[in-house]
């Protein structure tokens, strides 16, 4: 019996195959560094504007409406309302209330409703994705529950989405847990699509076979040698999901159905500023580009997370 | 084979059909008969080597009989046990003794576990080991199959695929089973590397007293380790010899024909090709009579209605058995 005694490279986990990979994606690193620098901020922005209140969002200061960024205040020195460091780093707007002060407090509820709405989308798709790709062949009465599953899914993916959750928003008591919510209810069905369609190439494979030849409970063989290699595809589709689900939001509180006041998100700064574009260009354009820079940013990391996770787009 | 003893594993009139559907309502509207009626032994210790062309149904014999698919009728007793009659727990408790070696060593090792991890997972699941034991048992393996043992923190990808096959092996080896399926467990090797995969298992063979059902299209293959041979074509078995007999006088005119079709290392050899006219039919619209008269360079009348009968050839102990109207 030869014993092996081939030399071999050092240890490598997928994990740090996959970061050696991401390394050299120079976009995505660009990306992942703004989505890092976004979460600092709409952590400290809960902190600063909510907690430890140096930014005040809600302070309506008549006399210093639509200052361009930069500006100084006119209040005396030793006014409370003056702004923290005594500039309004973003200007102000209609109602003299500091722009930096709001897009700080909205980072963070712009941000959590991505997660929040991506994690229910993902729990849901998932869940029924999974069922009806393991499951699938089960019968139902007359059908199956895979047909039961991916039909109903089709029939939600044929609502035009954003009027389903305008619809739906109108209805229910707005809030930002309500729009979180919503936004989840309603992308769930791309997931549940590929999960479907990777647990049923997963449950052929040879590994998958083995696992049941060696009598392992199929719960196991689901969570432990299914899932993990599932995974991959859906991580992607999550980061790109939550660059629409804050795209989503904001769409939804331009329109005026989103937060509602005085919770200040990107999208209803853009609102507010939409009636002045002319006087004060800087209401829309801050929070716009922010929405662009964030959307742009989890969509090149979602991008870059695709190659390095899926061998087989990858270039060797 | 001896008539007193019972063999390790019986398989009687095994069949798998799988439906074929169609129309608004997926109605099934015919049968593929993948394989059909097939029925024979393997002895305590043995190999069967079990070949034929790609698409007659060998894999699937390999799975009905481990219930990775549910056959559609037949028999198959394991050590006298009514293997298709299980009930879930007992399958689990039966899986320990008969386990399956892939062809595909890239495909058979879960991409996210250590191979540590894959081998010790069985022993693990069936409270085998723990502990200090359960690693000794998985170095044990490690060893057994020629892998270093201090490499059970990496992956996979890490591995040749001959490795890989060591590591479906070991995994396979974990729970002591009597019989190990290998379903083309050498065919995605390169040659020299088969070498050494076909030795290990032979050593394993002696060491552990396994039997093996050794499904694949390379004579050669089952050439150097079978003890007998079954010969397969669509969906049903054409003849059952010791390796001596099928390669010697091989009866029926399709093992003929295979064996022409093998090439033989020696060019100073001339083979004497029987070459097949036609494809094999398709397992959907199966030839009536034997399943091999269109293509059979001997066919008379009655193979084109009759079922082919089972003969046998020479002494019964000799187990030499032919399915065909040419021999009765």
């Amino acid at each position: 019996m030869s014993v092996d005694s081939e030399a071999m490279a050092p240890p490598e986990t997928p994990w740090q195959e996959f970061l050696r990979i991401f390394k050299k994606d120079y976009q995505a690193l660009f990306g992942f560094w703004v989505l890092i620098l976004l979460l600092v901020t709409a952590v400290a922005g809960k902190a600063f504007t909510e907690w430890w209140v140096l930014f005040d969002p809600e302070v309506v200061r008549l006399t210093d409406k639509f200052l361009p960024p930069f500006s100084v205040p006119s209040l005396d020195s030793l006014s409370v309302d003056r702004p923290f460091g005594g500039v309004y780093l973003m200007g102000t707007d209609e109602l003299g209330r500091d722009v930096f002060a709001r897009m700080f407090q909205g980072s963070f509820v712009s941000l959590s409703i991505g997660f929040v709405a991506v994690g229910i989308s993902l729990g849901i798709g998932i869940l029924l994705g999974g069922v009806a790709g393991f499951y699938g062949h089960v019968k139902l009465g007359f059908i199956t529950i895979e047909t039961l599953i991916m039909r109903f899914t089709d029939a939600m993916m044929c609502f035009p989405t954003f009027f389903l959750i305008l619809t739906a928003v109108a209805l229910l008591p707005p809030s930002i847990y309500t729009i979180m919510i919503i936004i989840g209810l309603f992308s769930w069905m791309g997931t549940a699509r590929f999960v479907r369609a990777e647990f049923l190439s997963i449950r052929e494979q040879d590994y998958v076979i083995a696992a049941k030849a060696l009598g392992i409970p199929e719960v196991r063989i689901i969570f432990r040698h299914m899932v993990p290699n599932a995974l991959a595809p859906v991580f992607v589709s999550a980061t790109i999901g939550v660059a629409s689900a804050i795209l989503t939001e904001s769409g939804l509180s331009f329109l005026g159905f989103g937060v509602p006041p005085p919770d200040a998100t990107w999208g209803n700064i853009l609102s507010d500023g939409k009636g002045f574009i002319f006087d004060a260009p800087w209401l829309f354009f801050i929070p716009g580009m922010a929405i662009f820079v964030v959307v742009l940013a989890f969509n090149l990391v979602g991008e870059g997370l695709r190659e390095a996770l899926n061998p087989k787009l990858r270039s060797r | 084979m001896t008539q007193s003893s019972t063999p390790l594993l019986q398989v009687t009139g095994l069949k798998k059909y799988f439906p074929v559907r169609s129309g608004l309502f997926s109605r099934v509207s015919s049968w593929v008969k993948a394989v059909d009626d097939i029925t024979f032994h393997v002895n305590h210790g043995e190999t069967l080597g079990l070949v034929g062309e790609s698409g007659c149904g060998k894999t699937t014999v390999g799975r009905s009989i481990l219930r990775l698919m549910e056959p559609t009728a037949g028999e198959v007793r394991f050590e006298g046990e009514d293997v298709l009659a299980l009930k879930p727990r007992e399958l689990r408790q039966a899986r320990r003794r008969m386990q399956i070696i892939f062809q595909d060593p890239y495909s058979s090792l879960n991409p996210r576990m250590t191979i540590g991890a894959i081998v010790s997972e069985p022993l693990k699941i069936h409270k085998i080991a723990k502990g200090q034991d359960l690693q000794d048992r998985v170095n044990q393996l490690f060893v057994k199959v020629g892998l270093r043992p201090e490499h059970q923190s990496r992956y996979p990808h890490e591995f040749s695929g001959g490795q890989r096959q060591r590591v479906g092996i070991a995994r396979a080896l974990a729970l002591n089973p009597k019989f190990i399926v290998c379903d083309e467990a050498v065919s995605a090797l390169d040659v020299s590397i088969q070498a050494q995969i076909l030795n290990l298992l032979r050593d394993l063979q002696e060491e552990f007293h396994l039997s093996y059902l050794f499904i694949t299209h390379d004579l050669n293959v089952v050439q150097y380790l079978a003890d007998r041979i079954a010969v397969m074509y669509l969906g049903q078995l054409a003849e059952v010899a010791p390796v001596e007999d099928l390669f010697t006088s091989p009866k029926h005119p399709y093992t003929q024909a295979l064996l022409s079709a093998n090439p033989v290392p020696d060019p100073t050899v001339v083979s004497q090709r029987t070459i097949l006219s036609g494809d094999v039919p398709s397992p959907l619209h199966p030839p009536s009579g034997c399943r091999f008269h269109p293509r059979c360079p001997e066919v008379m009348d009655v193979c084109k209605t009759a079922d082919p009968p089972l003969i046998t050839i020479g002494l019964p102990e000799r187990g030499h058995q032919v399915w065909c109207h040419l021999h009765s």
